[in-house]
């Protein structure tokens, strides 16, 4: 079952769509500038429309079925969104508008702003970082520039269990700080020793993740966020769990410097094949001058003593992350979805699926090996292996996708060997987790009586297992022929 | 609870299987004296209720696309024909996650890979990765490329003062712990080839010019990208993709790395994001590229099938040896792009082009005419123009909202030396009685 390219659709000469003729008078354009050939596809709109119709039958998404993939909390978008940031006033808004067009757009912002701060006890939040990895990479700016202002320049480790994920040492890197790795112990927690043994003057802070990617909570949190003062280093967090933690701790309260917030899990953004998603970060009092910009404020108010906005960068700020505002549609829809929630409605989201991990953890448990047995949050991390058997965590996921689900996260953490993360996030029922847990079961049979049937799978899907060898080996990475440039000048040394 | 299906029911038989007496027991772990804050937050609405409150609040905007609008500066008022929303909002694309199962996500992958083979085509390069943020996030990775490709020996990078100004402040951000310096767009504010050149030495690890400038300004960027490999630095191009429909790409003219900001292709103003940071390079440097990529292969029946490849670059498996920290990209917008540049096609888009160009050159001349006004035709331009005003811009700009017209970019904002001039935008949307009102609206100002 392929799909051609959209290249060998259509025909030469075919056109998608039609413009209007000049209403103005034609200017001469610039010959030397001119291209005389644009390789796009000639196609119609009813090509292009069935093409992406059938494309969009080989993809599977929350709105398909269950989509437990770990870490990355794919709960129900709702469509609400969807309409609301798609009004005109939102989708038409032009990002340089002076703010007395603007302050709609504004007062979400600034919402947005004041609510995630609240969620999580922090003193201000700024929505300026594009994703996740960008708010961790602000955040990390903001602790070195914070030690550097104080003159304290010696402080270039940062500290990070070894349960982490990868973006976490890549944007300490990224910062120009060096990366130290912390073990974890026999429960899944930082292990205090080695924490006490590394901590000292030459530390900028600490990166934890708390849920930990074990879908654990620390439970010596504060002895971490305590030592790690002590010594003179700053505490970040990795807010990619904290679909867990709404109304039920706040990072804030338990010492927390900084964190980032993916509104894109937590807050029902769309995932959208891998973006756009939206990682404001937050921080306690001391790093708010630090904070990315431009962010929302109330500068004044009116006659009526109603707000009036405008933007604000803070005076020791580290930068902006992008260009203009941030991913601003995103705010709108996550604003949409804290309205719809609101105080209670929030601490339920994360109790709800704090409780569907720990049903699907204990329907499991007599069938897969609970890597750290304990009460888990919102995931909880399996071994992917079957007594009797040898299929692996691979085997097991693809199984699944013969069944309808998508598989969860394999081979993360990297501490678990084997490992199958599940997240099931609260907007699933428990008909849906009771049908997921009766297939895992059933796959842990077919892997003892009939193991091809796993190590061929899936049976179902519009390919088999793909050849990733090959794709590494032998790129292509682009399905038309490499331009024979004509003004091509040619240097006389190239890049090294 | 609007998205919540649990029953009471549910929830007892739940907590029965797990073990526990109550909800809250799930969370002994929590340190009890911070276990359940009392929030300072409204109680939750109706999804009827949030529509109208969020409906009141876009009311309070003034947006853009309803207004005549002149205003770019790296943001632009394009026509965005239906299918591309009708096709991103397909649930199986919009609520699917990173590609990572590919047997189920060959449609995300197919898509992505087309998009890579569109922006090659556009930029005429080898190789375009599955996105960034936007354009300035794109420039920014694109001297992480440029410091890996020169193996960290090299600590300069020169950057042409007529580069978007928050693109290049995106560049400072990243660059803050990195030891390199940032340079060449300190003093001057034009784009002045000679002592851009003359700035590029055996330190350098990346040259950056913009084609169209930020000024609209089209002027091939040959000479520069020349003197950059001559030096054995790293050429950068950054431009516009609309622009693109009509003007020679900065592939045909030996840069090393194209990127730029595609929200013009099919993607909505929506105050500055999300939208799409575009990144194309030459196939030898593809193992330093930043970012996502799909490859084609094969699957065990020799069947065709799209998979992310090279993977052994990014963060998730190489962690602190990854070139980026990037994990995410911009997805759903790739997406957006390639249905703009499927349906708009190879006729389509350079009609487009041709329209803001000719219609920015009408509104230009018209301007031009008024006295007090005199527009920068110091270089050819695209859609997009500078213009010395009689007063300053600001001013301008509230006499333009006034008339109901949104005016161009305040200049002095990011240029102080550029005071009451104005960067004017034309797209294929202002007709020629919008452009006839600017210029009437202008020329009170002038008397």
């Amino acid at each position: 079952m392929t799909e051609p390219l959209i290249y060998e659709l259509g025909s030469p000469g075919r056109r998608g769509i039609a413009m209007p003729d000049p209403d103005v008078p034609l200017a001469d354009l610039p010959a030397d500038l001119v291209r005389d050939d644009l390789d796009l596809p000639q196609v119609s709109e009813l090509d292009v429309v069935r093409h992406y119709t059938h494309l969009s039958h080989l993809n599977f998404g929350i709105d398909n079925n269950f989509y437990p993939l770990g870490s990355c909390t794919m709960k129900y978008n709702p469509k609400l969104n969807e309409d609301i940031a798609r009004l005109p006033g939102f989708a038409g808004l032009h990002p340089a508008q002076p703010a007395a067009m603007t302050q709609g757009a504004l007062e979400v912002v600034h919402t947005v702003q004041e609510w995630l701060a609240e969620l999580a006890g922090f003193e201000a939040v700024s929505l300026q970082p594009a994703a996740g990895a960008q708010g961790e990479f602000a955040g990390i700016l903001m602790i070195r520039k914070y030690h550097h202002d104080r003159g304290d320049t010696k402080r270039t480790k940062v500290l990070i269990p070894d349960s982490a994920h990868g973006t976490n040492p890549a944007t300490v890197v990224m910062a120009g700080l060096d990366v130290v790795e912390l073990p974890s112990d026999e429960r899944g927690n930082v292990d205090l020793d080695a924490l006490r043994e590394a901590c000292d003057d030459t530390v900028a802070g600490l990166m934890i993740t708390n849920p930990n990617t074990l879908g654990l909570f620390e439970e010596h949190i504060v002895e971490v966020v305590e030592l790690i003062h002590g010594c003179g280093g700053l505490v970040y967090g990795d807010g990619a769990n904290f679909n867990a933690l709404l109304g039920i701790v706040r990072p804030g309260d338990l010492g927390f410097d900084v964190m980032h917030y993916n509104l894109h899990k937590t807050f029902s953004t769309p995932h959208g094949g891998g973006g756009p998603g939206a990682g404001a970060v937050g921080v306690s009092e001391r790093l708010v001058p630090y904070l990315p910009g431009p962010m929302a404020a109330i500068v004044d108010e009116d006659d009526d003593g109603r707000p009036i906005y405008g933007l604000h960068t803070p005076e020791k700020t580290i930068g902006r992350m992008k260009a203009f505002q941030g991913n601003f549609g995103m705010h709108v829809r996550a604003l949409a979805y804290m309205l719809v929630y609101g105080r209670e409605g929030l601490r339920q989201v994360s109790e709800m699926a704090v409780l569907n991990a720990n049903y699907l953890m204990a329907r499991l448990r007599d069938t897969y090996h609970v890597a750290f047995d304990r009460i888990c949050m919102h995931e909880f991390v399996i071994e992917g292996k079957v007594e009797g058997s040898d299929v692996r965590a691979l085997d097991i996921s693809k199984r699944l996708i013969d069944f309808g689900f998508h598989p969860p996260t394999n081979y993360f953490p990297l501490i678990v060997h084997e490992a199958l993360m599940i997240e099931p996030t609260e907007t699933e029922s428990r008909e849906t987790l009771d049908a997921f847990a009766d297939v895992m079961i059933q796959i842990a049979h077919e892997a003892v009586e009939q193991p091809e049937l796993l190590h061929n799978a899936p049976h179902t899907a519009p390919v088999a297992r793909l050849d990733e060898v090959r794709a590494a080996r032998n790129l292509m990475l682009c399905c038309r022929p490499i331009p024979a440039p004509e003004v091509y000048v040619q240097p006389q040394a190239s890049a090294t | 609870m609007s998205y919540l299906p649990h029953t009471k029911g549910d929830i007892a038989a739940m907590l029965e299987t797990i073990g526990v007496g109550s909800v809250e027991n799930l969370f002994e772990d929590v340190p009890e004296t911070h276990r359940f804050p009392d929030l300072d937050l409204p109680a939750g609405l109706s999804q009827m209720e949030a529509a109208r409150m969020m409906e009141r609040i876009a009311d309070r905007n003034a947006p853009a696309s309803k207004m005549p609008t002149f205003l770019g500066a790296g943001a632009y008022n394009h026509f965005v024909p239906a299918v591309v929303n009708h096709v991103i909002l397909r649930g199986e694309f919009m609520s699917s996650y990173t590609p990572y199962q590919p047997e189920v996500s060959q449609g995300t992958l197919q898509a992505i890979y087309e998009y890579q083979s569109m922006i090659a085509a556009l930029t005429g390069m080898e190789v375009a990765n599955a996105s960034h943020y936007d354009g300035a996030t794109s420039l920014a990775e694109a001297v992480n490329m440029a410091e890996s490709i020169t193996r960290g020996r090299r600590k300069k990078i020169v950057l042409s003062p007529a580069i978007h100004p928050q693109y290049r402040a995106v560049v400072r951000t990243y660059t803050q712990g990195m030891g390199l310096t940032v340079t060449g767009d300190e003093t001057g504010h034009t784009d002045d080839r000679a002592s851009l050149i003359a700035q590029i030495d055996d330190d350098t690890a990346m040259v950056a010019v913009a084609y169209p400038n930020f000024f609209g300004q089209i002027e091939s960027p040959a000479d520069v990208i020349a003197a950059a490999q001559r030096a054995g630095a790293v050429a950068c191009v950054v431009t516009e993709p609309v622009s693109l429909g009509l003007l020679k790409p900065p592939g045909w003219m030996g840069a090393d790395i194209v990127v730029g900001e595609g929200q013009g292709l099919g993607i909505s103003l929506s105050y500055g994001g999300p939208y799409l940071g575009f990144f194309a390079t030459r196939e030898k440097h593809v193992r330093k590229l930043a970012g996502r990529l799909v490859g084609e292969t094969v699957d065990v029946n020799g069947d065709p099938g799209y998979v992310l490849t090279l993977a052994t670059r990014e963060q998730h498996i190489r962690r602190e040896k990854a070139t980026s920290n990037i994990c995410t990209n911009q997805g759903l917008m790739a997406l957006a792009a390639s249905v703009y540049l499927s349906v708009m096609g190879k006729h389509g888009l350079r009609r487009v082009a041709e329209l803001c160009y000719h219609k920015a050159h009408y509104a230009a001349d018209q301007i031009d005419g008024l006295a007090g006004f005199s527009v920068d035709r110091s270089q050819p331009f695209f859609n997009e123009f500078a213009v010395t005003l009689p007063r300053p811009a600001a001013e301008v700009n509230t006499h333009l909202a006034d008339r109901g017209i949104i005016g161009g970019y305040d200049l002095s904002q990011d240029y102080p030396e550029r005071e009451n001039q104005m960067l004017i935008a034309v797209t294929e949307v202002n007709t020629r009685q919008e452009i006839d009102d600017l210029v009437s609206a202008l020329s009170e100002v002038s008397a």
